[in-house]
């Protein structure tokens, strides 16, 4: 073959190439989630002409965070913490944190899209614009601060360990010397178990599920995390029957945070400041209630 | 990219490459020596011997390892009557479970290559044995496995890079394998950095056994090859 | 075998596999002639362009690379946008899967499809353009039909390990079938039987491959001698 031709034969087929895959990149074939609509109006001041919602570039937001008219807020929470976001069997997110996230979107009147985003991935998530805000059971820390800014909180419980009944433990470092602990990797479980038991062995996992399983299979000794994760998601299951409570409740601010909060970028400040007035507007109004009344006997909101 | 955040963890990541050589060692040394035996048999023209192997090897080349991982180190652990079983105490840690699904992976891959390499074995080579009177333990030994090994080489080299690139995926059943060290430093830090740290160190390990099964080769298939140095 | 009501969006993950493949594999072969006829040109950056690709791609595991492409893609797409003023550009995590598993199948691609035309004796080629036929038509009628044949072997095992290498881009998110599985299990505690469904579904896919392989081999092996 003659070089030469050869290689225009292959810049011609680059190119070609290139132009398919860019525009591939534009095309946004459907969402896999099925969008939840809410009221459709927005109230933002009107901005720039907006494309068809098929073309996926979208003009930079007019600054603050909140989503151009005709544009979905996305909302990203995991689907693996019981009872506050799981999914269920037609694949869809539910749970205590979803009724939340709704009934916000509903009272900033935006049209809200649940994004399912693995817990390892969703700050960078939230960083790399793949969602706008994240309802997931996750709390406010300063270490997170350093990356996201926060809602104010929604809800806050403590923390607590579950061990197989008669275990024979206790929650303390010389309690759980040499022993297991199974926590979800970056979590403020995590880091409590590492800062307050240096003595134990922390293992990881991915989902709290994960560590659930192997509580049960025998293969850590404990695990900790959200009182009402672990009740809700676990000790109230069949799988839970043969556990029980170890010790009471466990807080400690430099690492179990403040409460969980609404995670957003730092720039999107007109969207934070919205969130956190839709809490306040939804807890005023009673609508918070309601919703917490679905999952849990009590109030999880914690002192104001 | 922040060098200093990953300095301060050095001893993490070299940790994690000792647990992945260790995984990968182990599961490639007893996969070989269990794929000979499945080999031969596999070599058998009796259906009762031939089928279970062949059987084995089916499964386990035709699913994910991702799955095989998952079957062993979940799926075995629900059932009660094998956490009070004799096997229980190896099956409850990640490390036996990871190192049995890495090792039955590989004896499948590794026994059809070999077989391949001891079907395409030169006729005459045998037949001179046979005329040799050569019983058929002794021809295995010395005439048919050497030669199948060298001709089965440029296969079982991809074959252990392939288990080298696997044992990335210890790491979603919590083992500190070098993947799982950068999960653990990107979740520490918000970040994705730990991934960047972790490829070159697998470029590193993949070349460095790309060379290593080079220098094997050129002594070894020296008879095939002779214009190689 | 009793799925809990998971039956249906099994099946879709089912789907979603199978598209995932297929679409990949797309991609793969595209680029992996492009690699190939990069590797065997004389253009030299074009040779080290390609050869990088592979190296790159050989030397990383799978996953890693998939974790990379998906995390850091996004983010390099992201400031690449904002520099061109396009504001932010989604990458569906299915394309995203898309491309991931083709750009790397694409390399082991290159290596088949080489080592394809290489086998393909240089007289075809060379009578192909003595009778003044141009480099496009060569290609098309004498090149690649001879070239495929050869192929065809290490192209269907290409194929059979990337159907199983979607099996990763459940770590990434993507409601593969392999995800489905992994999430109906570990939350209704049943994970053995969930695998166990999965694993059915690939053994199905592996088996059916292999059979739609050894027609196709048997279909451009017409004609040709046995070696």
């Amino acid at each position: 073959m003659k070089s030469s031709n050869k290689g225009t034969a292959l810049i011609i087929v680059l190119i070609l190439v290139a132009l398919g895959a860019l525009g591939y990149v534009y095309y946004k074939p459907q969402m896999t989630e099925a969008p939840v609509a809410t009221t459709p109006t927005t109230t933002q001041e009107p901005t720039a002409a907006t494309p068809p919602v098929a073309m996926t570039a979208t003009p930079a937001p007019m600054g603050g965070g909140m989503p151009a008219p005709g544009q979905k807020l996305r909302i990203a929470s995991e689907g693996a913490f019981a009872p506050f976001n799981e999914i269920g069997p037609d694949g869809s997110l539910k749970g205590f944190d979803i009724d939340i996230a709704l009934a916000i979107c509903a009272d900033m009147k935006v049209e809200c899209e649940l994004v399912k985003q693995d817990w390892d991935g969703m700050i960078p998530g939230l960083l790399a614009k793949k969602y706008d805000a994240i309802v997931a059971s996750m709390s406010i820390t300063e270490e997170r601060k350093q990356k996201v800014d926060f809602s104010d909180k929604y809800y806050n419980v403590p923390a607590r360990f579950v061990a197989k009944k008669d275990s024979g433990l206790t929650d303390t470092r010389e309690g759980l010397k040499g022993k297991k602990i199974g926590v979800q990797r970056g979590t403020i479980h995590e880091c409590y178990a590492q800062k307050a038991f240096p003595d134990s062995e922390v293992v990881l996992y991915a989902t709290q599920e994960e560590a659930n399983l192997d509580l049960v299979a025998g293969r850590i000794d404990t695990t900790t995390s959200d009182r009402e994760a672990l009740s809700g998601g676990f000790l109230n299951t069949p799988q839970g029957a043969d556990f029980d409570w170890l010790g009471g409740d466990h807080l400690d601010k430099s690492c179990h945070g403040e409460g969980a909060g609404i995670a957003v970028r730092k720039e999107d400040t007109e969207l934070k400041a919205n969130i956190s007035k839709a809490i306040a507007d939804i807890r005023a109004s009673g609508q918070y209630n309601e919703i917490m009344k679905k999952y849990f006997d009590y109030d999880i909101y914690g002192d104001q | 990219m922040n060098f200093t955040l990953i300095a301060n963890h050095t001893g993490l990541f070299l940790e994690s490459v000792l647990t992945t050589l260790k995984l990968v060692g182990a599961s490639v040394l007893i996969g070989l020596i269990l794929a000979i035996p499945c080999a031969i048999l596999r070599t058998s023209r009796n259906p009762l011997i031939n089928g279970p192997i062949w059987l084995f090897t089916y499964v386990f080349r035709g699913t994910p390892l991702l799955l095989q991982i998952y079957l062993i180190y979940y799926g075995l652990a629900q059932f009660p009557e094998i956490r009070n079983s004799f096997f229980w105490p190896f099956l409850s840690q990640a490390w036996w479970c990871a190192l049995l699904a890495f090792t039955l992976n590989t004896t499948a891959y590794t026994a059809e290559i070999l077989r391949g390499a001891i079907l395409t074995m030169p006729r005459g080579e045998i037949e001179a044995a046979k005329a040799c009177g050569m019983p058929s333990s002794l021809q295995y030994r010395r005439i048919i496995l050497p030669s199948a090994f060298r001709r089965a080489l440029p296969a079982y080299g991809n074959e252990v890079i392939f288990m080298l690139h696997a044992s990335a995926l210890a790491s979603t059943v919590t083992l500190m394998d070098i993947l799982g060290a950068a999960r653990k430093f990107n979740a520490m830090y918000n970040t994705y950095e730990g991934f960047l740290v972790a490829a070159p160190i697998y470029f590193c390990l993949t070349f460095s056994l790309v060379g290593i099964f080079r220098l094997i080769e050129r002594r070894w298939l020296r008879h095939i090859n002779p214009q190689a140095a | 075998m009793d799925l809990h009501g998971y039956g249906p969006h099994l099946l879709t993950g089912v789907w979603l596999t199978i598209k995932l493949g297929l679409l990949s594999l797309v991609v793969a072969g595209l680029l992996g002639i492009l690699g190939a006829l990069a590797k065997l040109s004389s253009v030299p950056p074009l040779r080290l362009l390609a050869q990088i690709y592979t190296t790159l791609v050989r030397g990383i595991p799978d996953l890693v690379l998939m974790l990379i492409i998906f995390y850091g893609g996004q983010i390099a797409l992201n400031q690449a946008g904002e520099a061109w003023g396009l504001g932010y550009i989604d990458v569906n995590p299915f394309i995203a899967g898309v491309l991931t598993l083709g750009v790397i199948f694409g390399a082991y691609m290159t290596e088949t499809f080489r080592g394809a035309i290489l086998a393909v004796p240089k007289g075809q080629m060379e009578a192909a353009s003595s009778i003044g036929m141009s480099q496009a038509l060569a290609f098309r009628r004498i090149l690649f039909p001879q070239m495929m044949r050869h192929a065809l072997p290490g192209f269907g095992n290409n194929w059979l390990v990337m159907i199983k290498a979607t099996a990763l881009v459940s770590i990434i998110g993507l409601e593969d079938v392999v995800r489905i599985g992994d999430m109906a299990g570990k939350s209704l505690h049943q994970p053995f039987t969930f695998f166990l469904a999965v694993g059915l579904v690939f053994l199905a896919l592996t088996t059916i491959s292999i059979l739609v392989l050894r027609w196709a081999e048997a279909y451009y092996g017409l004609g040709a001698q046995e070696q």
